[in-house]
């Protein structure tokens, strides 16, 4: 019983873990530009396809390194061509554009990989099990764990310590007085957006290695990130990973009890919260 | 009241419209079309026209409303097949289902706006979608739900086959459109719909004016589900099935750009964008396996070129 408990939690942690990612990135690009990116998912996936194509020459480090910087390229391209465009319209229109993407994305993944799911391999040292008793703790979900705290601990550093950070933190707050001051506000944005769809990306590799490929990948992990982000309220990023960390974990304990519930259970919180706190647990009256 | 009633009814560009739908057996094969085609396009032109009396008229941004089209659909569906072989059963069951959903949700979102008010929707909407996923013995999760049947409906001691008549079929859901379309017309140009359009133009300033804005969305949203579902529930009796897919939010999407592509200001936008995106994606479908790209595609060339709709551009170019 209790390595069913600790199983599934420590499933959930890493769940929560993809989905804090995710939710980072979606976060990140919300609170700039004001663009809800629907098309989050399908950069993950990518990533991960990316990954798995590049492995037999690079090897899994090498992908690892080198398909979210890919998929990031990706994403810069996409922002001046089509993103750029929805800055300051109705969030509609940006909502339906980056979910025209989402539909090309899945479609263009299908035709590209095939619809049969694919395995991206992972190297021996971490598939081996740690202990006997503790079966399921292999290593590479304890690798999974410390690459998603490093690239967390990083963005917050790199958000804190470095002027792009600085510009993204003021930009966030009031990006009319930024560019007011000089920075540049379309170099500002591509920036930031690429450094959200870095974080699909890296997902998309770390999900692949976990979950398999899979065309729908992304779509299936878009929604809880969704639910992270209105749960702890829009605007903070220590919140949103609080709230990934949460969803999943909820997930997981749920799959003990009733695993039929298991997605719906995430629905139920954001509907409680929502019912006591309509801004979010952390949200600020006022702000949107 | 009469007059003003009388007045709503018989504006010139209604009776051309109403000419049109009514008289379509006449010309339907001569110029290519069917009646599932056209009866489909009915249908989804029901559940756009509804979300564009919160859309277009509310100004609330609402990307879950498959969720109560799927609904209706399976209310409709569980009941004819469970309870009672009878239409008109399985279609007060479905609105009333959706309907109830609906209310529950409602106050939860009233006080969100915007971008925010669009995610928790969709959020929402999943629930559903995951019930009816998970619920094989039931729903028959994946696969969708089949094993019943339209059936014959009698009024006045009449027998009207609309199971096996497809015109008949066609004019049976024109009736349900033509009531909740005229029930939607009507609220819109009464004070309540007045007052939607006061929040859709200035919230700040209709609450000011006294207006209790979250009972007023919440009543858009209602009224809005409720015939979402109503049409929902035609399309499980058009097809003898309910596909749990209904209730994604992929869906969602796609009633959405049928209301944006007719024009969002305009009460017959979204019938008109149902038509063309129903035609279109039947044209590209029997072309292509990839007809995802494709819609897709179609979603961002909306949104850069066509953001007002086709009636949107026209009103324009007269008024210019």
């Amino acid at each position: 019983m209790t390595q069913l408990i600790l199983f599934n939690l420590l499933n959930g942690l890493i769940i929560g873990a993809f989905y804090a990612l995710m939710a980072l990135g979606l976060s990140l690009i919300l609170n700039l530009s004001g663009v809800i990116n629907f098309s989050h998912g399908g950069f993950l996936t990518l990533g991960g396809y990316l990954a798995f194509t590049i492995e037999p020459w690079v090897g899994f480090w090498g992908a690892l390194l080198i398909a979210p910087v890919l998929t990031a390229a990706l994403g810069c391209v996409i922002e001046p061509l089509l993103i750029r465009r929805l800055y300051g319209r109705d969030p509609l229109y940006s909502l339906l554009l980056t979910f025209g993407l989402a539909f090309i994305f899945e479609d263009l993944t299908r035709l590209t990989w095939g619809a049969q799911g694919l395995p991206l391999t992972v190297p021996a040292v971490l598939a081996q099990p740690l202990s006997p008793t503790l079966f399921f703790l292999t290593g590479y979900r304890l690798f999974m764990v410390a690459v998603v705290a490093t690239a967390v601990i990083a963005l917050f550093l790199v958000l804190r310590y470095t002027r792009l950070g600085l510009r993204i933190r003021a930009g966030t707050f009031d990006l009319e007085t930024v560019s007011v001051l000089g920075v540049n506000i379309r170099v500002l944005r591509l920036m930031n957006f690429g450094l959200g769809i870095y974080l699909a990306g890296l997902a998309g590799v770390l999900a692949a290695g976990m979950l398999g490929l899979q065309p729908t990948l992304g779509g299936s992990l878009i929604m809880p990130s969704f639910v992270a982000i209105i749960v702890v309220g829009l605007g903070s990023l220590p919140g949103t990973l609080v709230g990934g960390l949460l969803i999943g974990t909820a997930t997981g304990l749920t799959t003990i009890v009733f695993p039929s519930a298991s997605e719906v259970v995430i629905y139920v919180i954001m509907g409680l919260v929502l019912m006591i706190r309509p801004r979010g647990l952390l949200g600020e009256e006022g702000r949107l | 009241m009469r007059r003003f009633l009388l007045q709503q009814l018989f504006r010139p560009h209604l009776i051309v419209i109403w000419l049109f739908l009514l008289s379509m057996p006449i010309w339907l094969t001569a110029v290519g079309g069917y009646y599932s085609l056209v009866t489909q396009v009915l249908i989804l032109g029901l559940a756009a026209t509804a979300l564009n009396f919160l859309l277009g008229f509310t100004g609330v941004l609402s990307f879950g409303h498959a969720a109560y089209f799927g609904l209706g659909a399976y209310g409709c569906g569980l009941t004819i097949k469970y309870l009672a072989p009878s239409s008109t059963l399985g279609l007060l069951v479905g609105v009333v289902v959706g309907t109830v959903a609906a209310a529950i949700i409602g106050p939860l979102i009233v006080r969100l706006r915007g971008v925010y008010f669009a995610m928790v929707t969709i959020a929402f909407g999943q629930v559903f979608y995951f019930i009816v996923f998970r619920w094989n013995s039931v729903t028959g999760g994946d696969d969708g739900l089949g094993g019943f049947e339209r059936h014959p409906i009698e009024v006045v001691g009449m027998t009207i086959d609309i199971a096996h008549n497809q015109m008949l079929f066609y004019y049976f859901s024109l009736l349900f459109f033509a009531l909740a379309a005229g029930a939607m017309g009507i609220l819109l140009a009464s004070p309540m719909g007045r007052a939607q359009l006061a929040i859709r133009e200035n919230e700040r300033r209709a609450r000011f004016l006294g207006l209790v804005i979250e009972r007023h969305i919440w009543l858009a949203w209602v009224i809005s589900c409720g015939v979402t579902s109503l049409a929902g529930a035609l399309y499980a009796l058009l097809n003898n099935f309910a596909d749990p897919r209904l209730l994604y939010w992929a869906f969602s999407g796609e009633l959405v750009i049928m209301t944006v592509l007719g024009g969002m200001r305009s009460f017959w936008g979204p019938l008109l964008g149902a038509a063309l995106f129903v035609v279109l994606r039947d044209t590209i479908s029997s072309h292509t396996e990839n007809w995802m790209s494709f819609i897709g595609l179609f979603f961002v060339l909306v949104v850069l070129f066509f953001p007002r709709g086709i009636l949107g551009m026209l009103r324009r170019k007269k008024e210019a």
